[in-house]
């Protein structure tokens, strides 16, 4: 995976450099050429390859992409310390509060879509789970492997810490507010979910489907593959939008403007689909077939 | 013994009143930096404390130090810390059994046993444990030893097992087999009945390691990021703070004491056990707290490696749970719990922090203690 994001990311820079300048590069008096990113872990890989895309076209600016999670994102961004804050989730009513009292006007832009995988370790014969089994789970009702189908071991649940945005997410979809066992296990990133997952036989854990890869085995869900089509009709329970929130709309033609809607262009959307995540629009016919 | 003064004495009463305020300003400089460190510490205790208090204001005492359902994030929320002190408790008491025997026998080892090029090579080396970040630890524990306690975890307690038993069971064997011969038959000729005993007691103890031993290799560990993985590991980084202080302790003792004992025809073990070893107890005692104290405060290998289930262990004592830790809950939650989104939420974290000064404070205290009585006996 780590290999398939760097060369995902050396060919970005690549077609970068070759594109030349597809993005607008005035630089009028006001526009800031330094612009800071902060937040979700899940969508920092995304932030990142789109900057890194960008500076290639527009050497003269500065972005710094910092993953610390969600809700440190929309802290950042209250408090006037990020440009852009992203996040995993849609603001709280009281970040959004505490925003609009200190001035700070929060607008979404939803840059793609993500769908969370179910996931277990490669051997795990199971195949298939209800959005209900994936609960119990969770809830400790359904302790053992062999009540839904599978070996008989202990079944250990693997949860995002509750900082994070996939697990407000899991948390929104899957467990209809009812309360995990006490003893699910937090980690601390999708990276270290997928390395205790792969090395667990009897794990469960969720990923947002950018993360997922051979080491892993995802579940389909009520018989639903999570993949872009599902993800995008609607059939796969487990997905969310993912965002970038600016302080008011960014001004037009200024820096900021353009990367925040990066993910429009049929690159940013190569980008986008690179990384795993689910691109909002479709390709134009021209830019080819999705690929699947 | 007195020796000329290099100046007069007497200066002139300008020249006296110049030395005087130098002095003065000297004096005020160098306590300002002093005290600096104080006043940090102090202003530390203050901020904890002050943004703790809401907390209790807000939820009271009781549900905070009684109750087990750590949902901070839910509405309505629970904050029952009692499964996170006691993971906090169960981690440092597991990391207590890991290093305190090895690093109070390493310590032996190398004051007393070991030649003394040899402790010039290998002290410097223990101490180098301390150097390495603990992130570095915590990749080690998640990456390598979880998969591996996984895998193979009844193999890895099995040679754990033997190599804290194996030694004391031999030392309790000759400890025992000296008290049996000394009550049955005092007096001489009780060397041949000590092998002899010795000898016989020797099949029961490695019956009794076998035994234990091939329990253990059968155990399955479901997840191996769990309590003994944090607890080995947070062991290992307590190792050379308790090795290098008790060495230290056990060198203060002094030649006097070990070469009077040899002149009493005390044989080496004798020496070590019966005088050196007592004569450095409290020494070894403030080592041990001092290193627990490390255990105590870490915070990146427990939330990498820990597992983080907010539960208390069934039963108690098992290691092979995931634990979840004060600091890693601390470190682990404090991102999303600003002021801005839920008040209690965040001034818990305080108050966790709170109750791990107060502990790191208490055991301070008692070591600062415990090593001036040592020196009040020995000194």
């Amino acid at each position: 995976m780590m290999r398939n994001m760097c060369s995902a990311m050396a060919l970005v820079t690549v077609c970068g450099f070759c594109m030349a300048a597809p993005a607008p590069a005035q630089d009028s008096g006001g526009n800031k050429n330094e612009l800071v990113v902060d937040g979700s872990t899940t969508v920092g890989p995304i932030a990142k390859a789109l900057a890194e895309y960008y500076l290639a076209a527009n050497k003269d600016v500065k972005i710094s992409v910092s993953e610390s999670g969600s809700g440190n994102g929309a802290k950042s961004l209250i408090n006037s310390t990020c440009d852009a804050a992203t996040m995993s989730r849609f603001m709280k009513d009281e970040e959004f509060k505490a925003a609009v009292d200190k001035r700070v006007l929060p607008i979404a832009h939803v840059i793609a879509l993500d769908c969370i995988a179910v996931v277990v370790h490669p051997s795990n014969p199971v195949k298939n789970l209800t959005l209900d089994q994936v609960r119990d789970i969770y809830t400790g009702k359904i302790t053992n492997w062999k009540q839904v189908g599978g070996p008989d071991l202990k079944i250990v649940k693997i949860s995002r810490d509750t900082n994070s945005g996939t697990y407000e997410s899991f948390d929104h979809f899957v467990m209809n507010q009812e309360k995990m066992a006490a003893d699910v296990e937090y980690v601390g990133s999708n990276g270290a979910i997928r390395q205790r997952i792969q090395s667990t036989n009897a794990a469960i854990g969720y990923l947002g489907l950018g993360f997922v890869d051979r080491t892993v085995k995802e579940l389909t869900i009520g018989n639903v593959v999570p993949t872009r089509e599902t993800c995008l009709s609607g059939q796969y329970p487990i997905s969310r939008p993912l965002y970038m929130f600016t302080n008011g709309y960014p001004e037009l033609g200024s820096h900021l403007h353009a990367y925040v809607t990066l993910y429009l262009t049929p690159k940013g959307q190569e980008i986008i689909e690179a990384l795993g995540f689910v691109p909002l629009t479709s390709y134009p016919p021209a830019a080819g077939p999705a690929k699947e | 013994m007195r020796t000329a003064h290099p100046r007069p004495l007497r200066l002139s009463r300008r020249a006296s009143r110049l030395r005087a305020l130098v002095a003065l300003a000297g004096h005020g400089v160098l306590l300002l930096i002093t005290s600096s460190s104080a006043l940090a510490v102090l202003f530390i205790f203050f901020y904890i404390a002050r943004d703790a208090v809401p907390f209790f204001q807000l939820r009271g005492l009781r549900e905070f130090f009684t109750s087990t359902h750590w949902y901070p994030s839910r509405d309505p929320a629970e904050f029952g810390a009692l499964a996170i002190f006691v993971g906090s408790g169960l981690v440092t008491l597991g990391a207590a059994l890991v290093a305190v025997p090895l690093g109070v026998l390493g310590a032996v080892c190398l004051s007393d046993v070991l030649p003394f090029s040899f402790r010039q090579i290998v002290k410097p080396v223990i101490e180098v444990l301390a150097a390495i970040p603990s992130v570095a630890y915590g990749f080690f524990a998640l990456v390598v030893f979880a998969p591996l306690l996984q895998s193979r975890g009844g193999t890895v307690l099995m040679i754990g097992w033997w190599c804290l038993a194996g030694p004391l069971a031999a030392l309790a064997l000759f400890v025992l087999s000296d008290l049996l011969t000394a009550r049955v038959a005092p007096g001489r000729g009780s060397s041949w009945a000590r092998v002899v005993v010795a000898v016989l007691l020797t099949p029961g103890a490695l019956l009794l390691l076998v035994w234990v031993g091939q329990h253990l290799a059968q155990v399955q560990v479901p997840s191996g990021a769990n309590a003994l993985n944090v607890s080995i590991i947070l062991g290992i980084m307590a190792l050379p703070t308790i090795t290098s202080v008790s060495e230290d302790a056990l060198q203060a003792v002094g030649r006097e004491l070990r070469e009077g004992a040899y002149a009493l025809g005390a044989t080496r073990a004798e020496v070590l056990v019966r005088v050196v070893i007592p004569a450095a107890a409290s020494g070894i005692c403030a080592a041990v707290i001092l290193g627990l104290m490390r255990a105590i405060g870490e915070t990146m290998v427990v939330w990498m490696a820990s597992g983080n289930a907010a539960q208390i262990p069934q039963p108690w004592y098992n290691l092979l749970q995931p634990v979840r830790t004060l600091t890693a809950t601390i470190a682990g939650d404090m991102g999303e719990a600003d002021h801005v989104t839920g008040s209690a939420r965040y001034h818990v974290l305080f108050a966790m922090a709170l109750a791990l000064l107060t502990i790191a404070f208490i055991c301070n205290l008692v070591s600062e203690r415990v090593i001036r009585r040592s020196v009040r006996r020995h000194g």
